[in-house]
C-alpha cells in the first residue's frame, strides 16, 4: 500500500488516497524496444497472478480521434500539441491509470509525460513551463529507461517499421531527408532523456543487447520492488 | 502576471460571467472600431477548429475532469494564440477577445485546479492592454441567463461541481465561486471594472473612452484605400453561449 505523490499540486479537488497497486514506467527513444518489452512483462506479471492494465500515449478515449486528425492535418502548432497531448495524459491518468491502481493493479504505461516534455523541449517549449504543467502528474514507483544509441535505433527502425514523419521530428527540421532529420532530432531527445534521469530518478538500462536479456533486468528490479508481495503459488498438478 | 504585450498590435479583452453583458459590450466595440476605419480581429472563448469535435465528444460523454476540461479549454487558446491572436498582434492589428485566461483562472478554480498551476498554463499569453471586467450582482445575472434559455447545460451549470441536484441552484453557486475569483484578479491583473447595471450605452460610452484613450497616438496596420478583400477575417461572428 503506497501513499500516492505528485509532482505538483496534482488533483486537488479529489482525494486520491493511497493506491495498493504499482505503477511501471517505460521510457525512452522509438524504436528502442518499449512496447515489445511491454507486452513481455504483460504476460511475465499475469502468470505471477497479478493483474495488469496497459496504456500509452494517445490512447484516451477522449482526445484519440482529434489528436489524429490534428497529426494527419500537420496543423498542431507547438504550445496547443503540447496541451493536447497534456489533455490525453491528464485523462489517462485520471480516469484509466489512478482506478486501476486504487484496484490493486499493476499498470504498465509506455512512456509517460517524461517523453512528451522531452519532444516538447525540443520543439522549443520553456522547460519550466513543461514541468510545471505536469504538476498533476502521479510519481511512478519505478520508471526505466531504454536506452540506446542512435545508430542502434536507425538499424532496428530501418528492419522494422521504418522511419516515419514525427518520429524523425520532421515538423521542426530544415534538413531534405528523414534520415539526417532522424538522427538530429533523436540525438537531441536522448541528451533530455539523460538529464532526466537523475532529475526523475530513471532506472537506466541498456537496451542495445538482446530482447531477453533487457526483459532479464527488468524482471530483477520489479521482483526487488514487488517482493512485500507474494506470487500466487503456480505448481503444475 | 502575464508577460507585457511587446508588439505593436493591441490586445483589448472582456471578462464577466454568464450574463454580465460584456458580449453586446464587445459586439459594439467591434462595429465602432471598424467604423473608423481601424484594423479588427474578432476572437471568442472556445471556438477553436481543431478541438472542436474532442470538446463535443468529451460534452456528450460527460467525459471532463477539472483538469481535462482545464487542459482542452488551454488548447483551444493556444490554438487561437498561436494561429490568430499573437500573429497578428505582431502585424499591428486590434485583436478583441471575448474572454481570455482569466475566464480559465475563474472557472478552473472554481472547479477545484490549483490556482498557481492554471496561471502557469497560461503563461504563454500577453497581459492585454486592456482588460474590462464587467461587474453585476449575481441575482441579476443569473436571471438574465435563466430567462434567456430554455434550459442550462450540464456544465454550464456546473453540474459537474456536485453542489445541487438542481440545475439553476447549481448554476447559481458556480456562478459565485467564479465571481469570487474575478474580483481576486481586479488587482492582480489590473482589469478596469466596468459597473455592468449601467445601461448598455452608458456602458459602452465609457468602454469607448478607455479605449479611445489607449489608441491615443498609435498607429496600427493600415487600413487599405480599398481592400479587394474586405475587413480581417474573424473566426466566428458573434454566436451566442461559449461556456
Amino acid at each position: 500500500m503506497s501513499k500516492s505523490e505528485f509532482y505538483g499540486a496534482g488533483f486537488p479537488y479529489r482525494e486520491v488516497g493511497n493506491l495498493p497497486g504499482k505503477l511501471i514506467v517505460l521510457e525512452g527513444s522509438d524504436g528502442v524496444g518499449r512496447s515489445t518489452q511491454t507486452q513481455l512483462l504483460r504476460k511475465w506479471l499475469e502468470d505471477e497472478g497479478f493483474a495488469v492494465s496497459d496504456t500509452g500515449l494517445r490512447r484516451s478515449e477522449m482526445t484519440q480521434q482529434g489528436i489524429e486528425e490534428a497529426r494527419k492535418g500537420h496543423t498542431l502548432s507547438r504550445i496547443t500539441m503540447s496541451l493536447f497531448y497534456a489533455t490525453d495524459f491528464a485523462d489517462r491518468l485520471e480516469n484509466q491509470i489512478i482506478p486501476a491502481l486504487q484496484a490493486g493493479f499493476v499498470v504498465l504505461s509506455d512512456r509517460y509525460f517524461y517523453s512528451i516534455m522531452a519532444r516538447d523541449i525540443v520543439r522549443g517549449a520553456n522547460p519550466e513551463w513543461a514541468r510545471k504543467l505536469y504538476g498533476f502528474a502521479l510519481k511512478p514507483d519505478i520508471i526505466f529507461y531504454l536506452k540506446a544509441n542512435v545508430t542502434d535505433l536507425v538499424t532496428r527502425l530501418i528492419h522494422g517499421r521504418g522511419l516515419n514523419y514525427w518520429e524523425a521530428g520532421m515538423d521542426i527540421s530544415p534538413s531534405d531527408n528523414l534520415f539526417d532529420s532522424f538522427i538530429d532530432y533523436q540525438s537531441k531527445m536522448i541528451s533530455l532523456f539523460d538529464q532526466f534521469a537523475t532529475e526523475y530518478n530513471f532506472v537506466t538500462v541498456n537496451a542495445g543487447r538482446p530482447v531477453m536479456d533487457v526483459f532479464g533486468d527488468l524482471q530483477n528490479h520489479i521482483r526487488e520492488f514487488l517482493e512485500d508481495q507474494q506470487p500466487v503459488i503456480d505448481e503444475d498438478f | 502576471m502575464l508577460r507585457k504585450n511587446t508588439t505593436p498590435g493591441k490586445l483589448i479583452i472582456v471578462e464577466g460571467i454568464d450574463g454580465s453583458g460584456k458580449s453586446t459590450q464587445i459586439d459594439l466595440l467591434y462595429k465602432w472600431l471598424q467604423s473608423k476605419g481601424k484594423t479588427v480581429y474578432f476572437s471568442e472563448w472556445n471556438s477553436s477548429a481543431l478541438v472542436k469535435s474532442t470538446t463535443k465528444r468529451a460534452k456528450k460523454g460527460k467525459l471532463f475532469t477539472p483538469t481535462t476540461f482545464s487542459l482542452l479549454q488551454c488548447t483551444d487558446f493556444a490554438d487561437r494564440w498561436e494561429n490568430r491572436i499573437f500573429p497578428l498582434l505582431k502585424a499591428g492589428v486590434i485583436v478583441l477577445a471575448d474572454r481570455y485566461a482569466f475566464t480559465a483562472f475563474g472557472r478552473d478554480v472554481a472547479r477545484g485546479v490549483d490556482r498557481e498551476w492554471v496561471r502557469n498554463l497560461y503563461s504563454f499569453a500577453m497581459q492585454p492592454d486592456i482588460a474590462l471586467y464587467f461587474r453585476v450582482p449575481l441575482d441579476v445575472a443569473v436571471d438574465r441567463i435563466t430567462s434567456a434559455r430554455a434550459k442550462l447545460k450540464y456544465y454550464e451549470a456546473g453540474m459537474d461541481l456536485d453542489l445541487s441536484e438542481s440545475r439553476v441552484e447549481s448554476f447559481k453557486l458556480f456562478q459565485e465561486r467564479i465571481m469570487n475569483e474575478y474580483d481576486r484578479m481586479v488587482t492582480e491583473f489590473n482589469l478596469t471594472v466596468i459597473d455592468g447595471n449601467l445601461t448598455v450605452q452608458a456602458q459602452q460610452r465609457l468602454v469607448r473612452e478607455i479605449v479611445k484613450q489607449e489608441l491615443e497616438g498609435w498607429q496600427g496596420l493600415p487600413m487599405p484605400e480599398s481592400s479587394p478583400y474586405g475587413p480581417v477575417k474573424s473566426e466566428t461572428h458573434h454566436g451566442k453561449g461559449n461556456a
